[in-house]
């Protein structure tokens, strides 16, 4: 048994989310046997992890501070054990524009994109370059804010009309957006769990909106709950499954992510697979996609919250061996 | 073991999630936008909001609040503790009475329930009238909190647009044409007509006479939710709907939340007597009858106080609120953003050019720790994306002036981000005090005690162009 912190809410714009997902860890844990201890991260998170001098903290914090490295940062610092990725991985996961040139550099298929900080457009006219890439990316394009978590901010551009105000949408949540090319098909997201042989892929799951009148609104569906239904495991075309979980892997190690993480793809018409994006630490409510892969996989919550608890020992003790 | 320091908070949040997998499918829709995780940061205590309805609480005499209470344990105790009768107390209902007579409506008591706040009216008369699929039609842009008791019993709500005189009612005519082609007949039409909540306009004389003639010809219910009417600031008052109409087609919704307190939660409506029996059926059902300490406050307060000079005071205190809101906007919103100047009431409801989406601005407003209300949530059909909802009741003046000023540097900087990306040059911010706010607006807004409202944007035409470039 152990005194475990469980970090949850936050600031960002997930906090609901998170305060969902830290909720059902503080259970599972308490089911476990474990000593709980629950923390709403705000202005005393120092102070509390301190006093409570927990053996690990279990990282249930979603966007901005919690999965940008910022917590881990500061656990590092006070000595904690934590769960998930350390500090590089989630700077690099949850800036999807340094996500995206890894990926291309290592020959990951990610769609192709430009991105650009508020100040090319006011100081360097990168206004002008914009009919250069609507034309290379060719319409529709998604724009989206390069750290946002969530489905927030994200635009889908049917025009060059609608690009000016889909970046200015993008801009309110970061400083640095991305255009990216659409990738019409078929929504796939593949869990990564770490195991004694390390990372290891779970069971896919396929987002399939509901009621599908076009791009636009299965665009939208997609980051609504009850416009979507979820498959796991997603029924797939032979081969299709082991690339997507290879690809996911590959992002995963790539990234250097630990304990869990999940990887986002896309399967086009043609069937070619393209990677979105990594998050460090998904979400893990009820409805979440990594809880229901684990299902899948015949592993219960407890036991996926005990497996990535153990991670995190083993990691520490890894690197204080 | 150390136990949690709040337990309390921490198992609602289990249960929560203990519970999730058994929600209803319309239960999670509810919960599950992106705006409502936003909204909820607005909570944070460090956030100037302008998000809420809240009326000030604060300036009530707590030594009027001490004798009330004190004379309600001496001479009322037992009956103030016990269960009351579903439709409401009857010394309440004469309370209400003198309320309406306030603005010129004669009422019998026994066409009066008194009920849980106004909200539970709405839940009510929806329950009561709506099957799944009915039409119920309303104002674009709507109260929010009656759109969603509306699809909580899945209506489905036709919006009709306003201007600065209201509902405009040759539309609503058009409207219900259609539906008639359609073979639909809607239930009842859902009216805010004074300082209406979103909008702040107000339904002119000869829109309130042909809205009354339009219910009666077509034989249509109409529920006039009237919170604010008392809440004058400026001008002379317009009759009710339900003293045009006498309460044959009209149900009225009264409230004393904004006119003495809202943690009361003590609303009524009057209806036409079946109506009213079925909606009393739906209130036993609910929760039995309305809290009786409620509606004894209320009485022990209408008895040996005056409620009167109450609103008064209230009604001075928002005046120089909504003034001073009114300035704050005039000198740091952008030329290209455009406002409503409500009479009364605690609402302004403000546009910016197309191009700004309100929920993605609240993200950036949000970091200043400054709040509104997006506009998308006061339609059903994706209008109002560039709108947002200003309460100028719950902040002092000071907070109005700095929360404007942060919302305004905002709005500015996406106003010449969008300039630069188009290449379009921003106009310049010319600050517009009020007394040079643009010679025409201004004396549009001196003749119609509603103010200027902006053409709302649609979401069709939005599109249209969007094509078509």
């Amino acid at each position: 048994m152990s005194k475990v912190a469980v970090l949850a809410g936050g600031s960002s714009f997930e906090r609901q989310v998170s305060l969902r997902s830290g909720a059902r860890v503080e259970d599972a844990l308490e089911r476990l046997g474990h000593d709980v201890v629950a923390i709403d991260a705000g202005n005393d998170l120092i102070r509390r992890l301190r006093d409570e001098r927990p053996d690990v903290a279990f990282v249930a914090m979603h966007g901005r501070d919690g999965e940008d490295g910022t917590v881990q940062e500061l656990l590092e610092i006070l000595a904690i054990p934590y769960t998930g990725s350390g500090v590089p991985a989630c700077v690099r996961a949850m800036d999807k524009v340094l996500t995206k040139h890894g990926l291309i550099e290592a020959g990951i298929p990610t769609p192709e994109f430009f991105a650009f900080n508020q100040t090319a457009f006011r100081e360097l006219g990168a206004a002008d370059a914009l009919p250069a890439i609507e034309e290379r990316l060719a319409f529709p394009i998604v724009v989206k804010p390069s750290s946002q978590g969530s489905a927030l901010g994200i635009k889908f551009a049917r025009t060059a009309a609608d690009v000016p105000s889909a970046l200015v949408s993008a801009f309110s949540y970061d400083a640095k957006v991305l255009l990216e090319r659409y990738v019409k098909g078929r929504d796939l997201a593949v869990s990564i769990l770490h195991s004694d042989d390390g990372p290891t892929a779970l069971p896919i799951v396929e987002a399939v909106p509901t009621g599908g009148e076009d791009d636009f609104y299965d665009f939208q569906a997609r980051y609504e709950i009850g416009r979507t239904e979820f498959t796991c495991p997603a029924n797939l075309p032979n081969g299709i499954t082991d690339r997507a979980q290879d690809l996911a892997l590959r992002t995963y190690e790539l990234l250097g992510c630990y304990g869990f993480a999940r990887v986002d793809l896309m399967l086009d018409e043609a069937g070619e697979l393209f990677v979105l994006e990594a998050n460090p630490i998904p979400g893990l409510t009820e409805t979440s996609l990594l809880p229901q892969a684990a299902e899948t996989a015949g592993i219960g919550f407890d036991d996926l919250v005990a497996r990535i608890l153990a991670s995190a020992f083993a990691r520490f003790d890894r690197a204080n061996a | 073991m150390s136990p949690p320091r709040n337990p309390h908070e921490r198992s609602t949040r289990r249960d929560l999630e203990r519970y999730a997998g058994l929600f209803s499918a319309r239960t999670r829709v509810m919960t599950s936008s992106a705006t409502r995780d936003l909204m909820a940061m607005s909570d944070r205590p460090e956030v100037i909001s302008f998000a809420g309805g809240l009326p000030d609480t604060s300036t009530f005499p707590s030594e009027t609040f001490a004798a009330m209470t004190a004379r309600i344990a001496d001479e009322s105790c037992a009956k103030a503790l016990q269960y009351g009768p579903t439709d409401g107390l009857i010394e309440t209902k004469r309370c209400i009475a003198d309320v309406m007579a306030a603005e010129d409506m004669l009422v019998d008591t026994d066409d009066v329930l008194v009920t849980t706040g106004g909200q539970q009216v709405l839940d009510l008369v929806t329950k009561t009238l709506i099957d799944p699929g009915d039409t119920i039609v309303a104002e674009g842009p709507s109260y929010p909190g009656a759109l969603n008791a509306f699809q909580a019993y899945q209506a489905n709500v036709v919006q009709v647009d306003m201007d600065s005189d209201g509902m405009r009612v040759d539309l609503l005519e058009e409207t219900l044409d259609q539906l008639d082609r359609d073979g639909k007949r809607p239930k009842f039409i859902y009216t805010v007509p004074s300082f209406q909540n979103p909008g702040g306009v107000t339904l002119s004389l000869p829109r309130r006479k042909r809205l009354v003639e339009v219910a009666r010809e077509r034989e249509l219910l109409v529920l006039e939710d009237n919170p604010y009417g008392l809440l004058r600031y400026e001008g002379d008052p317009a009759p009710t709907l339900y003293s045009l109409d006498g309460g044959v087609y009209v149900m009225y919704l009264g409230t004393f939340s904004k006119i003495f307190s809202p943690g009361l939660r003590l609303g009524w409506v009057v209806a036409p007597p079946p109506v009213l029996a079925r909606i009393n059926l739906g209130k036993q059902q609910a929760d039995l009858c309305t809290s009786t300490l409620s509606q004894i406050l209320v009485q022990a307060y209408f008895e040996r106080h005056d409620w009167r000079e109450y609103i008064d005071t209230l009604s001075e205190l928002y005046r120089a609120r909504r003034d001073t809101m009114l300035d704050a906007l005039a000198e740091h919103f952008p030329a290209q953003a455009e406002w409503t100047r409500p009479g009364g009431g605690l609402f302004i409801w403000a546009t910016l050019p197309d191009f700004i989406d309100t929920s993605d601005l609240l993200a950036r407003a949000l970091r200043e720790n400054v709040a509104f209300v997006p506009g998308e949530g006061a339609f059903l059909d994706g209008r109002g994306r560039s709108s947002m909802r200003l309460n100028f009741s719950g902040a002092n003046e000071e907070r109005i002036r700095e929360g404007i000023r942060r919302i305004g540097e905002v709005v500015k900087e996406q106003v010449a981000l969008y300039g630069t990306l188009t290449g379009e040059a921003p106009q310049p911010d010319a600050p517009r005090r009020p007394a040079d706010a643009g010679s025409e607006s201004e004396a549009t807004a001196d003749e119609s005690e509603g103010g200027r409202v902006v053409e709302l944007p649609r979401r069709a035409d939005r599109q249209r162009r969007a094509r078509g470039s």
